[in-house]
């Protein structure tokens, strides 16, 4: 009796430890073991972030970090597979379909600010920018204050149409603000001449300007919106085992210098589907970032 | 649910600077309504032209009214605000594309004008249904009579024709007010477009589209009962809703 | 400005356009059309059905549905469906349902409101003494409908089920809004990242509208054919 009892004990311990090691796994990471799959959700025109190239496939920088943060999980996991399923957002549609769990990783160009720390998570920084307006040469507007009374353009549910509309009112610009649905359909609305302007961040702005029929055309402004503020790869909030196995990823890719090689491939080498080169070496904010990763919201964190 | 509510966000101020976010709806409602009704103009003038040229003795004028139906009911309303707002500009002399793009309100004109006409249509059909249904005598004793074809139509076709057709026009007005949601697109700020807006700028989501929801139930109600109303008014003695 | 239209970027473009932009818009088209018309004629069943309450629940959604825009609709569905299902499998995370699917049950719940009333309309124009003859012959009520009832409001409202499906066809060009690559959310892509607005919107405008004129020719044709045997 004796001896099946501590059977008995030892069977319950074992089961309990069984149980134990299973709930270690919880949220986005429980889902991803469950499922297999992981999805990513990516952008239509965030050139060189998350693009669609000539066969419509999505690529790009935050695309390659994505795949690299996939590899880190499908290891995390000891999974011998894990598919990787990619669902198109845009900028209005990124959060809440994050939050739904539609998504598990966006990967684009999200800025990465207090006030969205509120509703969902980033890992580690990937760029630096700051918001300012692209629009023709030959309208000639030097100045915020230039674009007074006329026709504006930004992209619906991002941080720049919202600091647009922030300082419309606040400067008594009376611009009337366009909201378009992706970047590339806002910066076709200034060259067809629909908008003066297209306040959007500036990385994202020379990317299509470097793309556009005729670059010389267009200047961007010096004036700017915002501070550079920092982009991040999003997460679902409240989720710490899977921020960890992300953060850790991301981490370790910035630091090992494959960040860096990542960030070359895009931003200074022949990128498609164009063969555009963006020429724009790595600045020293982001090269201490690397160093040092933060997922910080506050631009000033990183000077 | 793993969702945070606040049901006070209608009462915080919106970012735009003109008041809380329930004003921001509301404006968007006003627009709503607005661009429902111009639409509704442009939809009762061409779909009458083309719902009485389809009724008309003469063969081009049925043939040319049947085109016009076919043509505005057989593409997406998306895909035609498209071609008015993206394409027709780029097809027009350089000088008429560029007035054409920086007047003022582009997207208000552009919605109403291509919902406007997607629903005259629809109203032409409407139309030369309820003349259709007129008893063929109506038509000879205003000939008999010695009225014109206008005259005809003018006095005695018309007048019937639109009390008939009241209850069906009623929903086609309801349609035009949903149809202004597509001119978000074209970005037209109206209800619905406020509403993604609002989930935006305060990612709340679910809040924003209730409240949304609900101004789009009322607006039902209202024009419902007002119609119900306008049709006991108008009702013919002697047809079904005439008692 | 014709003289730079450019024809190329289309013929480019019409593996993806078609391969995966039409696939996508005529799957949608016809499962929605498939489970909109289930589920709009048990909505008919239900307020048809003498349960008072069944009925006005029914009535209630239908109103519900045809009283709001089709892209509010839309966004409402793409936003809540995985929520909807965390609910129904008491799941502790929201259920990932993809935007085809998504796009899919949207369409089937808001065309459901549409299909419905055309089935009770079919429904009610079977002559009473029908269902009675099938319940004197010991049909049970499911029986009845199944076999005497439906299949006849079916024939006779075919026209108009079909005429509803090309509006469906039409609508589902909505789904652009979610950035889903439908064949025009596929046209304009190729149109954004090109530039060529005009060729791409204008190739779409004659797609949708030849497809749509053929079928509504066709369903024309078949009304005939249906009048003539009635």
């Amino acid at each position: 009796m004796k001896r099946l009892l501590s059977i008995g004990f030892a069977l319950a311990a074992a089961l309990g430890a069984a149980e134990a090691g299973a709930q270690e796994l919880t949220g986005t990471l429980k889902n991803i073991k469950e499922t297999g799959t992981i999805t990513l959700g990516h952008r239509d025109s965030s050139i060189p972030f998350s693009y669609l190239d000539d066969n419509q496939k999505p690529i790009g920088y935050a695309m390659d970090i994505c795949y690299k943060i996939v590899d880190a999980v499908k290891k995390e996991l000891k999974l011998d597979k894990l598919e990787v399923k990619l669902n198109p957002v845009t900028s209005s549609t990124r959060i809440p379909l994050l939050a739904n769990g539609t998504i598990d990783l966006e990967c684009g160009s999200t800025t990465n600010n207090a006030e969205r720390q509120k509703q969902i998570s980033f890992t580690n920084t990937h760029f630096l920018t700051a918001s300012r307006y692209v629009s023709k040469k030959s309208s000639k507007l030097n100045s915020i204050d230039d674009l007074k009374g006329k026709a504006v353009v930004s992209t619906a549910g991002t941080t720049n149409i919202k600091q647009l509309t922030e300082a419309n009112a606040a400067r008594g610009l009376n611009v009337n603000i366009i909201p378009a649905k992706d970047h590339a359909e806002a910066f076709l609305m200034v060259e067809t001449d629909r908008a003066v302007a297209f306040v959007m961040d500036d990385i994202l702005l020379a990317s299509l300007v470097a793309g556009s029929k005729t670059p010389d055309n267009y200047v961007i402004s010096k004036d700017a919106f915002s501070k550079p503020e920092p982009y991040g790869i999003m997460l679902r909030k409240d989720d710490p085992a899977f921020k960890k196995v992300v953060d850790a990823a991301t981490a370790a890719l910035y630091t090992g210098g494959e960040g860096q090689k990542i960030y070359d491939k895009w931003f200074t080498q022949k990128i498609p589907p164009k063969g555009l080169n963006l020429n724009t070496p790595i600045a020293a904010e982001l090269k201490n970032e690397f160093a040092k990763p933060s997922d910080s919201p506050d631009p000033d964190s990183y000077k | 649910m793993n969702y945070h509510w606040n049901w006070q966000i209608f009462f915080e101020p919106n970012p735009t600077g003109s008041g809380t976010y329930l004003d921001m709806l509301l404006s968007g409602l006003a627009l709503t309504i607005k661009t429902a009704l111009t639409a509704w103009i442009i939809a009762l003038v061409f779909g009458s032209v083309v719902g009485v040229l389809r009724t008309l003795p003469s063969k081009v004028a049925g043939w040319i009214g049947f085109c016009y139906v076919e043509f505005f009911r057989n593409m997406p309303l998306l895909v035609q605000l498209f071609l008015w707002f993206f394409v027709l500009p780029e097809l027009l002399p350089r000088a008429a594309g560029l007035w054409l793009k920086q007047m003022p309100n582009a997207p208000f004109w552009t919605a109403s004008i291509g919902v406007g006409l997607f629903m005259s249509a629809r109203v032409a059909v409407q139309l030369a249904a309820g003349i259709a249904s007129l008893p063929r005598g109506q038509k000879q004793a205003a000939t008999a009579l010695g009225l014109t074809t206008a005259q005809t139509y003018r006095y005695v076709l018309l007048p019937m024709a639109y009390r008939i057709i009241l209850p069906p026009l009623t929903s086609e007005f309801l349609n035009t007010v949903k149809n202004t949601a597509v001119a978000i697109t074209i970005g037209l700020i109206e209800l619905t477009g406020q509403a993604r807006a609002m989930q935006e700028f305060s990612f709340q989501v679910f809040e924003a589209f209730t409240a949304a929801t609900i101004m789009y139930l009322l607006v039902n109600i209202v024009v419902v009962t007002g119609m119900r109303f306008l049709e006991r008014k108008v009702a013919i003695p002697g047809y079904i809703a005439g008692k | 400005m014709l003289g730079s239209f450019d024809f190329d970027v289309i013929r480019r473009s019409l593996p993806y356009l078609f391969v995966d932009g039409m696939t996508f818009t005529l799957t949608l088209t016809a499962l929605s059309a498939l489970g909109g018309l289930v589920f709009g004629t048990l909505i008919a069943l239900m307020r048809l059905s003498g349960f008072k309450l069944l009925g006005r629940i029914a009535g209630l959604y239908v109103d519900f549905m045809r009283s709001l825009p089709l892209v509010l609709v839309i966004f409402w569905f793409y936003f809540l469906v995985p929520y909807i299902g965390q609910w129904l499998t008491g799941a502790s995370r929201p259920i990932s349902v993809g935007a085809f699917a998504s796009s899919l049950i949207t369409f089937i719940m808001f065309e459901a409101a549409y299909f419905s009333e055309i089935m009770r309309a079919g429904i009610q124009s079977i002559s009473r003494g029908q269902p009675a003859a099938a319940s004197a012959l010991g049909l049970t009520y499911a029986q009845s409908m199944r076999y005497v009832v439906l299949p006849q409001a079916f024939r006779n409202m075919l026209p108009v089920l079909l005429t509803q499906t090309i509006v469906l066809f039409q609508d589902t060009s909505l789904v652009y809004v979610l950035s889903i690559p439908d064949f025009l959310g596929a046209a304009s892509k190729v149109a954004q990242r090109d530039g060529r607005l005009v060729e791409m919107y204008l190739f779409a405008a004659v797609v949708y509208f030849t497809i749509s004129c053929l079928a509504s020719f066709g369903v024309r044709r078949l009304q005939a054919r249906i009048a003539i045997v009635r």
